[in-house]
């Protein structure tokens, strides 16, 4: 045998894309610590809703700004996907431009806006309003992965009631709103079960959002980077959000509609437009605005 | 018209810049250079070095320059780009009791073998700001000692070892992975070995408060400073293909040992207990501040009360890193509006339904 | 000549091919059932597969001591994983974070590391070897990644496998994942996923 083989960490950053970071991996992280969270993912997804612990590393971005999802999709994406980012469902958010730029600069990848283009989107606080498809991954960035913390702060607690599923504590503190409120007053990180077992936090996604986890056709993945654990719900999984016979889960409506583009099915958010509080509506997902109103849509304009 | 709000790419660039500008200050004023923060910002290289996990000075050195002063900053610098540099091994444990000492006290004895030796110390100076230091420094150098250090000093907490007055510590088995904070998530109940990484890389600020707060009462241990010693030691490091340990250089360490009363339980009889304290360059108050802290999460193992704060582990290590922290708590900044337009829409029904009920009741009035 | 190891180059351009290969593991373990194809880039040492050998590239390192059934410790297959991968080769198949074996011979699938209700991703995935693996009749598979039914014909498998995957699944959240391998195709079954025999 004369053939010379390379010794496999030998080569680790000799295929850093032309457009990548000189000096770093292929999408910053190197491929040890890719293989732990690969690893770290396949679990996530064979345990659905269970929260895997991983060797999480410091980015060169903040802890609690989207360091979780930033480490799933650069263990995942790979130089033919599409990345789309999103922050509250738009893509011009100034934390969604930071990280975009972050993967277009390690990682040499195509980036997007439109949400149907996209193989990878990372989010943080929103699921676009398009329905998302077999071909996608959703990236969810988490700040608080244990749904069970604001109840139980220790995590040797929550890991046993896990284990146990035991999840009374939870359905004690929203039947404790009812009876206070005669409602649950949890209107986003609405906590869901996922195929029956695990009891999950959604991220803080308002609770809007939760029922197009349900069933979603996308690959859904979690990063908590702080936390350092990881979290997936497999594709065509039951996720249902907790609640009671008589006080059965429901979303928030609006009497408005979109003034840019006359949505009547989507989030929206509220926008101030002088100093005496006046309101109007718009899309929190811009990208779905933008298609509308491409196609032709149009909403009231707003006040005058 | 109402128009969404675009040029997030635009306003970070700008923000960039302005953001260089801020940090070099006036340019008729000479620049800083990272010589001279290694050497006469020393303090600040040791505490980003220790908390950033990296022994580099120039690179803390620059850590500071780019964050302009704020240590914090500095130390995620220098922690993310950590990460990123392979791992070779893990080196032999360093031996302080080899440790070319520097300094070196302790209150628990007058005198002892090797001696008491002040070495540069803030201790004894009297605070008062020195102007003549702002017109500029040109003090005489220190003498140099007609005979030199004794080299290698017995610990003081060995002294006791000598009397069975002290617990026992005995090496963790050579052969055992050791676990490591940077690669791993880590589990509770924490080991020893888990928790002392930790407080090594927490915030000087945590440990200083949580060791304060043990002395006023919550949780105290009755802690006597055993020795603080500061000064070099060789790093030790075997690498697969040789078998046996070459040393690759030497650092500056900070090390405290506590000694603390303790008395006895069920089966162990009285005697004085440890707390331990290491950080890299000259970090006395952070040593001291994490030998406490230390010998509080120990309070398991010794079957005492588990009452104060600094003695729950889980608080304690959880919150101790102030990159976590500073990241967590600024992530506030970022963008809510989602949510928070979900917590509007509940509160609005809320107090529809409080209107609705308080006219109800005056009706019935 | 019994002495000379024939070491078998690994993945020509490691990054780029192990976030592939770990691609295509993610879309079969995500979509249980649904076969994948790995590019044929790799030339691994007999007995291993293209897949297998791919699949331990992407995945396994000095962290993950993988099992190998008798069949697979061939000088020339351990001298490929020990270079590429770094893996520490162990006795028992409870100490493995991967396996590998024969359908025909695999080991009862409770002599795998299962996890523990606390802990339960410390569980073993097995890598399965099989004659052959397509679409079609045979298996029906339900659970999480499966819109109503995929089919499977795996073609191999000792026949009291499906006896001790009920069993498996019974262990939830414990249990072993399988990811089943014939040549460069690969399917994977996790823990989750219901097996009935057609």
């Amino acid at each position: 045998m004369t053939t010379v083989i390379p010794h496999p960490n030998a080569s680790v950053a000799t295929s850093a894309a032309p457009a990548g970071l000189a000096g770093y991996n292929f999408a910053y992280l190197d491929e040890q610590t890719k293989r732990m969270i690969r690893r770290a993912l396949l679990k996530a997804v064979a345990i659905p809703g269970y929260q895997v612990p991983f060797g999480s590393r410091e980015m060169p971005l903040p802890y609690g700004w989207g360091t979780g999802g930033i480490q799933v999709t650069a263990a995942v994406i790979g130089p033919d996907d599409v990345l789309k980012v999103i922050d509250q469902g738009a893509d011009d958010t100034t934390n969604a431009v930071s990280i975009r730029r972050f993967f277009a600069k390690t990682a040499g990848v195509a980036t997007t806006d439109r949400t149907v283009d996209a193989t990878v989107i990372q989010t943080r606080h929103r699921i676009p309003e398009v329905p998302l498809t077999e071909n996608q991954i959703l990236v969810y960035q988490v700040p608080i992965p244990e749904p069970l913390r604001q109840l139980e702060p220790r995590e040797a607690e929550t890991r046993k009631m896990h284990a146990l599923e035991e999840y009374g504590v939870m359905h004690v503190s929203l039947y404790e709103d009812i009876a206070k409120f005669g409602r649950i007053t949890r209107s986003y990180n609405y906590p869901v079960r996922v195929n029956g077992r695990y009891v999950m936090a959604p991220s803080p996604i308002p609770k809007f959002d939760n029922p197009k986890m349900d069933r979603m056709p996308a690959l859904q993945l979690f990063g908590a980077g702080r936390e350092k654990r990881i979290y997936a719900v497999p594709p065509y999984t039951d996720v249902k959000s907790l609640d009671f016979e008589d006080h059965p889960f429901e979303i928030e409506t609006w009497e408005e509609d979109c003034s840019l583009c006359g949505a009547q099915d989507s989030y929206l958010d509220e926008v101030i437009v002088d100093d005496k509080g006046t309101k109007m509506y718009v899309c929190s997902d811009s990208d779905y605005c933008r298609e509308r109103r491409e196609a032709g849509h149009q909403g009231d304009g707003g006040p005058k | 018209m109402y128009v969404a709000v675009k040029g997030g790419d635009r306003a970070i660039e700008n923000s960039q810049k302005l953001l260089d500008e801020e940090r070099r200050g006036d340019p008729r004023v000479p620049e800083l250079s990272l010589d001279q923060i290694r050497e006469q910002m020393s303090l600040a290289v040791d505490r980003v070095m220790t908390e950033g996990s990296l022994y580099d000075p120039e690179l803390a050195a620059l850590a500071i320059k780019q964050a302009r002063g704020d240590l914090v900053e500095a130390i995620f610098l220098l922690r993310a780009y950590r990460t990123t540099l392979p791992r070779f091994g893990v080196g032999e444990p360093i031996d302080t009791a080899k440790m070319a000492v520097r300094r070196r006290i302790s209150a628990t004895y007058k005198d002892l073998p090797g001696g008491q030796l002040l070495g540069a110390s803030f201790d004894y100076t009297h605070r008062l700001l020195d102007f003549a230091l702002a017109a500029g420094d040109e003090r005489p150098v220190a003498e140099i000692a007609p005979e030199g250090v004794e080299s290698g000093m017995q610990h003081v907490a060995d002294i006791l070892d000598h009397e069975g007055l002290i617990e026992r510590e005995d090496p963790d088995d050579e052969n055992q992975p050791v676990f490591d904070l940077t690669r791993e998530s880590p589990r509770y109940p924490a080991d020893r070995a888990a928790r002392l990484q930790n407080l090594a890389r927490g915030d000087e600020g945590w440990l200083l408060a949580l060791g304060y707060s043990t002395q006023r009462g919550y949780g105290n241990n009755h802690p006597f400073a055993g020795e603080i010693r500061v000064g070099e030691v060789a790093v030790e490091f075997a690498p697969e293909e040789l078998g046996f340990p070459i040393e690759i250089g030497e650092i500056t360490v900070t090390e405290c040992e506590m000694v603390n009363q303790f008395k006895g339980s069920a089966q162990v009889p009285p005697q004085f207990t440890r707390g331990y304290g290491l950080t890299f360059g000259h970090c006395e108050r952070k040593a001291m501040g994490m030998a406490l802290v230390d010998r509080a999460l120990r309070a398991r193992d010794f079957g005492e009360a588990t009452e104060a704060p600094a003695q729950d582990e889980e608080f304690v290590m959880a919150h101790s890193d102030n990159v976590e922290a500073s990241g967590f708590v600024q992530h506030l900044k970022l963008p809510h509006y989602v949510d928070f337009q979900a917590e509007l829409v509940t509160v609005r029904a809320l107090r529809r339904k409080a209107e609705a009920a308080r006219a109800i009741a005056d009706a019935a009035e | 000549m019994t002495d000379t190891i024939d070491l078998r180059p690994g993945f020509a351009d490691p990054v780029i091919e192990a976030q592939n290969v770990f691609r295509l593991v993610l879309d079969a373990m995500a979509r249980p059932g649904r076969i994948a194809t790995i590019p044929e880039s790799l030339q691994p040492p007999s007995p291993l597969s293209v897949g297998a050998a791919a699949i331990c590239l992407a995945l396994a390192d000095h962290d993950t001591p993988i099992w190998l059934a008798p069949e697979f410790r061939t000088p020339s297959a351990i001298a490929f994983l020990k270079f590429h991968c770094g893996c520490p080769i162990v006795d028992v198949p409870a100490n493995a974070a991967f396996a590998i074996a024969n359908g025909a011979t695999v080991p009862a699938l409770d002599q795998f590391a299962i996890g523990d209700d606390a802990w339960p991703e410390t569980s073993t995935t097995v890598i399965v070897q099989l004659d052959d693996l397509a679409v079609g009749d045979g298996l029906v598979l339900s659970g999480p990644g499966i819109e109503t039914t995929h089919r499977l014909n795996a073609r191999g498998l000792r026949v009291d496998v499906w006896g001790e995957w009920r069993a498996n699944q019974g262990l939830f959240p414990c249990g072993v994942d399988l990811i089943l391998v014939a040549g460069n195709r690969i399917a994977a079954l996790p823990r989750t996923t219901t097996v009935s025999e057609n």
